[in-house]
């Protein structure tokens, strides 16, 4: 009795309708990213001039230099908090995991602590980055060679 | 349109690892990786330019865009320099993005103190 009542309990207050919340607000963040982003574009390319390839490098420059700070000023977390992946995976995650074990470790010293502990989180998507990169372009060479 | 196909593709994305995060256990490392390494994929065949072409800023936003600059400066690399090209492109593009992260990070946190 006590056991499907709690049951009853559980389903009614758990996370059915959470998951679509968070998708739906994990597409409205994600997609403003990416208008901030080409709207930084355009931007650089139009009003400094700058060609739209090198303007692509310093609209990444400019979000993960603004993601840094406002981790660092302690705003960035509780953003992450409510929108999750809209947050995560934009280049802002990238930079955000960087500069918050930068933060958490500095006490321990430049080197033992900032220095070795930095991209502990992010240090995850160099890696497989390259390995998965550079897999796949030799297979492509191969491919393209047979 | 651009800036509608920006949105569109940026919040699809997002909205499909919010999904992995939620019906799975994995942790968001894993789903940044996952999308770096799709991304990467999508690359091989020029799909990703594609999407770029399509969806402008809203393609390069996301991580995936990370795996995409990674293989298509190992590709650019063989077919400037051969087979030593795919180690010495392979950073080409991207390393923009990681200077940026590691500098800001660095200095960031010579001036700011931890939050709570």
């Amino acid at each position: 009795m006590e056991k499907t009542k709690y049951k009853n309990l559980v389903t009614k207050h758990s996370p059915k309708e959470d998951v679509f919340y968070n998708a739906v607000i994990a597409f409205i963040t994600g997609g403003i990213m990416g208008i901030i982003g080409q709207g930084l574009i355009d931007f650089y390319s139009y009003y400094l001039t700058i060609p739209t390839k090198e303007a692509t490098v310093c609209m990444l420059v400019t979000l993960i230099f603004m993601s840094c700070l406002l981790t660092s000023l302690g705003f960035f977390d509780k953003w992450v908090n409510f929108a999750k992946c809209g947050l995560i995976i934009p280049i802002t995650g990238f930079a955000h995991a960087t500069m918050s074990a930068a933060l958490e470790y500095r006490k321990e010293g430049l080197v033992t602590g900032i220095g070795a502990n930095m991209l502990k989180l992010s240090g995850a998507v160099i890696i497989f980055g390259v390995v998965s990169a550079w897999t796949f372009s030799l297979i492509r060479l191969l491919v393209g060679v047979i | 349109m651009l800036y509608f196909n920006a949105f569109l593709f940026a919040g699809f994305v997002c909205m499909l690892g919010q999904i992995i995060l939620d019906k799975t256990k994995l942790t968001p490392g894993h789903i940044t990786v996952i999308f770096v390494v799709v991304g990467a994929f999508l690359d091989v065949f020029d799909i990703y330019d594609k999407l770029v072409l399509w969806a402008g800023g809203g393609a390069l936003v996301p991580i995936t865009s990370f795996g995409h600059m990674l293989t298509h400066g190992a590709i650019m690399g063989y077919n400037e320099l051969g087979f030593m090209g795919l180690f010495v492109g392979a950073f080409d593009l991207t390393s923009a993005g990681i200077c940026a992260a590691i500098i800001c990070a660095f200095f960031m946190s010579l001036i700011f103190k931890p939050r709570d």
